[in-house]
């Protein structure tokens, strides 16, 4: 087995020394009649080539996003990382490395990590962010706990405009945990009325911009409604590139503003792995979720960098902790911090222009099609059109002719009426082919 | 490098600390041991390491909320940018580099196979929503991964959404937590034991879904005794977080009376599977009574922890569990398969306690975990089990005259706990010791955990070191052992010597936290 060094010699050898005769001996304490006798089953060990030839088939048999014209979104999207980035995450150092709990050989990661933190509370527009979180649904979760415990109120308020699986996340959290949710109804234009939904119970109101159906939202008046009833304004955006675009949610008034971060530097993967952004104002600090990094000065003066106020964390203060967040993905984040630095401010505005520009061209050839109209005024990668059916077949139908058009209202929504309704996402990868080839099938199909 | 004030980043004002009686150099540098400035240090807001052209001129339609101000994040070209995240990799100690016996971490080998394999675009490129026929390829993946972990478990399903160990316990404990709802004994049901020499995510877990944590004494034989539970056990149970093979390293020999105490009593028995590299192919938590247990694929299946993350904590359930289930999870449809994405969605029977994640978890962890257990077989994990048991008896073999151990003499699984007995009055701490071991070359152990041990040392060697490896390992540490013993303090106490850092201060850094770089302020020029 070409992962194992020990040779039979070895093990013999290796056992007399330890004074026992055979491996078993070293499972004494496994219940006799629980110790398996007869192998698993499970196929032998392969060789490299056997596997990449079994996975190689299982991958054929999916459809690449590179390999259409793509317009799904929804949470995730694609873009074009490149190929340093993914070169330099597989660095044996950063590959192979733990979490940073020897900082003297870690600074590696944890400069890094303080780079991350940086760059992330400047997109958003905060004092301070973490060290990442899962993904963005399980950091919403963790937004409305801290603000629970910030505000020491148990009501959360979430805006139907929040990603469904988000607000299902949140909502599994909060009935575990006895916690009251107000849920408004989805809608496709925004128009819910929030204001009525936060009272003096309220702990926080959860908004997401650009919202699941595309909408960028004013958060400001929200943010002043939220406070004046000494309730937490949570942020959410499932699109980081927007914020290279869009007002900052830190300038809206928002108190903590969690979200994706998949978009710079890190692939589609099917859902995961991502990185979970995390940022709020510098009062709060005490109260995050997640780890954080630090700066201070080595033993000869050094600037230098730690993991810090480590008293938050499981590991540390166990069921008082402000989470039970560990492992995080860390090298998601350093995926995020590299393509961020290719960037810089100038590359990101200017993808970021790029973006909004392909979503408005797509928008308006959509637009124009008859029966077909879109629904989202204000919006940056990603709006929802109306179709005049349902568009869980539509969607299907352009697959089998090899164009991903989006995604259906109904996959994330299902019975709640919105049948008709699909989320198209135009991002720098789509050419004016692509968006052709869309508007050709969707016509055909209509 | 210099940074833009024209100063030297991380140069000392003491330049001597070359050591070696060297000259110091003008840089800091010390050749391959090059110093790196902060990124807002050395970037531009102006430059970009990325060619793309600007849109046409068109209408923004961005509902009045433009961007003012900029985002004030500097940039790099593509040659500075390698250079700088090459450096500060050269500042990090990884498995590659050597050995690293981190416990409870298993920081195995990662096979560089299963890195192309989760990159293969028909993985690697695939969006989570679209459509279920064009990624049947991705859930015949999952179902196979699925496959191998109930196999290997003994358990009844699976459910593969949680993104790291924490999240599968949390998936777990909402899933005892469902079951004991269903059964209407949610308002009496309240306590989760939990032996004090659990893993810290364990109380966390239980505490941040409303149980109230009652811990289990520990005992001098690093055991749970199935008495000790016993008399904590009543109505108000809800279950039990028990770590097996233990967090001292050890089999819990009682498991099965414990599992059968506990659902006498009504509750369920979570099983923190941490440790699972121990048993793989040697035994299975379903035959030992377990009703939940997560599987970190980042540990007993190989996928990197790549400086803290990502991970995948896939949870496996017994019967009296698997209608609980978290969505979404995989169910056949004709020939294919199809994924149950919404409680409502649910057939007869199944009852899912909700969602935990958006979309479906780590398929890039999955594609890794299933491309190491493919190259591995069945007869591949069992023999990593043993190799892995093998190694750590091994170390606590060659070390036990010289090291103490709290348990006294007795074989351990994956990994060797010592304590800090051996050290008493050498005025050499545990944490010395770690960090004399930097400079000695390797990562130091675990320290200071589990918690019920004074001045704990967890040694996992794992089962990719060679006998060669880990024979310097042992003399190495053998020889820091009787260094320490023969009053050589200083060269713990001031360690690391060596590395790219002395000791760090993590007071400072906790008192007055410093978590963002600030731009400082303009040093205005003296007047000629
Ligand atoms: C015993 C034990 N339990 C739980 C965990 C938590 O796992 P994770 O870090 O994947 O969340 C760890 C790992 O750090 C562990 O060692």
């Amino acid at each position: 087995m070409r992962y194992l060094p020990l040779s039979d010699a070895d093990r013999g050898e290796m056992l007399a020394r330890i004074g026992v005769d055979n491996i078993d001996a070293l499972f004494a304490d496994v219940p006799k009649d629980k110790l398996l006798t007869k192998p698993l089953d499970l196929p032998r060990h392969k060789s490299e080539l056997e596997v990449e030839r079994h996975l190689g088939r299982l991958a054929a048999r999916n459809v690449p996003a590179s390999s259409v014209p793509f317009f799904v979104g929804a949470g995730a999207y694609k873009h074009h990382v490149p190929a340093s980035v993914d070169h330099l995450i597989q660095r044996s150092e950063f590959l192979t490395s733990y979490t940073p709990y020897q900082p003297e050989i870690a600074q590696g990661t944890l400069q890094y990590l303080f780079e991350f933190q940086t760059q992330v509370a400047r997109l958003t527009g905060m004092d301070v962010a973490n060290a990442s979180m899962y993904d963005g649904s399980t950091g919403t979760g963790e937004a409305v706990l801290m603000a629970h415990r910030v505000t020491k109120r148990r009501k959360a308020v979430l805006s139907g405009g929040l990603h469904p699986h988000y607000a299902d996340v949140v909502r599994t959290l909060s009935r575990m945990a006895n916690d009251e949710v107000v849920s408004l109804a989805p809608d496709v234009r925004a128009k819910e009325d929030i204001f009525a939904a936060i009272d003096d119970a309220t702990s926080c109101v959860v908004v997401q911009s650009p919202d699941v159906f595309g909408n960028l939202r004013d958060l400001r008046p929200i943010a002043e409604k939220a406070h004046a009833h000494g309730a937490l304004l949570i942020a959410v955006f499932t699109e980081v590139m927007s914020l290279g675009l869009v007002t900052p949610p830190g300038e809206m008034g928002a108190d903590i503003v969690v979200g994706e971060g998949q978009s710079i530097g890190n692939g589609l993967n099917f859902g995961g792995p991502y990185v979970g952004l995390f940022a709020t104002r510098q009062q709060f600090v005490r109260q995050m979720p997640g780890r954080l990094c630090g700066e201070t000065v080595d033993a000869e003066g050094r600037r230098g960098f730690v993991l810090t106020l480590s008293t938050r964390e499981q590991h540390i203060r166990r069921d008082k902790a402000t989470s039970n967040i560990c492992t995080n993905s860390g090298l998601c984040c350093l995926a995020f911090t590299i393509h961020m630095t290719l960037l810089g401010e100038a590359g990101l505005t200017r993808l970021a222009r790029v973006n909004h520009a392909n979503a408005v061209k797509l928008a308006d050839a959509l637009d124009a099609l008859p029966g077909v109209s879109v629904q989202t005024a204000g919006f940056f990668n990603e709006f929802t059109v109306k179709l005049p059916k349902a568009a869980a077949g539509v969607v299907e139908a352009l697959a089998a002719k090899g164009v991903l058009a989006g995604v259906p209202v109904s996959r994330l929504l299902p019975g709640a009426g919105l049948d008709d309704l699909l989320l198209v996402a135009s991002t720098e990868v789509n050419t004016d082919e692509d968006r052709a080839a869309l508007v050709a099938g969707l016509k055909e199909m209509l | 490098m210099l940074n833009r004030s024209g100063q030297i980043a991380g140069r000392s004002d003491d330049a001597t600390s070359a050591g070696g009686g060297a000259h110091p150099t003008f840089t800091g540098n010390r050749a391959l041991q090059q110093e790196e400035a902060l990124l807002f240090e050395i970037g531009r807001r102006e430059t970009t390491g990325i060619d793309i052209a600007e849109p046409e001129a068109f209408k923004p339609r961005l509902n009045g909320l433009e961007r003012k101000g900029g985002v004030d994040i500097p940039g790099l070209s593509e040659p500075e940018t390698m250079r700088h995240f090459v450096k500060l990799s050269q500042k990090n100690y990884g498995i590659d580099t050597g050995l690293f016996p981190l416990g409870s971490c298993t920081m195995k080998h990662n096979p560089r196979l299963n890195e192309k394999m989760a990159r293969l675009p028909g993985f690697g490129d695939i969006h989570p929503l679209q459509p279920l026929s064009t990624v049947q390829g991705a859930l015949a993946l999952m179902e196979e991964l699925s496959r191998w972990l109930l196999e290997t478990t003994g358990m009844k399903a699976v459910a593969l959404s949680p993104k790291a160990g924490a999240h599968g316990e949390l998936a777990g404990m909402m899933a005892i937590k469902a079951a004991i709802d269903a059964k209407g004994e949610g308002a009496t049901r309240r306590v989760v034991l939990v032996p004090d020499s659990a893993h810290g995510t364990n109380p966390a877990t239980a505490a941040l879904i409303g149980f109230q944590v009652k811990p289990v004494p520990a005992r001098d034989d690093g055991w749970v005794h199935v008495e000790d539970v016993k008399a904590l056990l009543g109505p108000d149970i809800a279950g039990i977080m028990l770590t097996n093979p233990n967090t001292c390293g050890l089999f819990e020999p009682q498991i099965v009376e414990i599992a059968a105490a506990i659902h006498e009593a009504g509750g369920y028995f979570y099983c923190d599977g941490a440790n699972f590299n121990a048993i793989v192919g040697k035994a299975r938590p379903g035959d030992l009574g377990v009703d939940a247990m997560h599987i970190n694929l980042h540990k007993t299946f190989s996928t990197p922890h790549g400086g803290g993350g990502p991970g995948s904590g896939p949870v496996v359930l017994s019967g009296r569990l698997a209608a609980f289930a978290p969505v979404p999870y995989l169910k056949a449809e004709g020939e294919g398969l199809t994924l149950v994405e919404h409680d409502a969605a649910a057939a007869e029977g199944e009852a899912p306690f909700g969602r935990i994640t958006a979309f479906h978890g780590q398929m890039g962890m999955y594609v890794r975990a299933l491309s190491y257990m493919l190259s591995h077989g069945g007869d591949g994990i069992k023999q990593a089990s043993e190799d892995a048991v093998l190694n750590a008896n091994y170390v606590r073999a060659c070390l036990s005259d010289l090291m103490s151990l709290p348990f006294g003499d007795k074989p351990c699984m994956h990994e060797a706990l010592f304590d800090d007995a051996w050290l008493k009055g050498t005025g050499v701490t545990t944490l010395d010791f770690a960090k004399a071991m930097i400079d000695e070359g390797y990562h130091p152990m675990t320290v200071y955990f589990p918690l019920v041990v004074h001045g704990a040392m967890l040694v996992e060697p794992t089962e990719s070191e060679s006998k060669a490896s880990l024979d310097l390992f042992i003399a190495a540490l053998r020889d820091l052992a009787m260094a320490a013993k023969d009053g050589d303090a200083t060269r713990f106490t001031g360690a690391p010597y060596h590395a790219p850092r002395r000791r760090l201060d993590e007071t400072r850094a906790a008192r007055s936290p410093v978590l963002t770089y600030r731009t400082p302020e303009p040093v205005r020029e003296a007047a000629e």
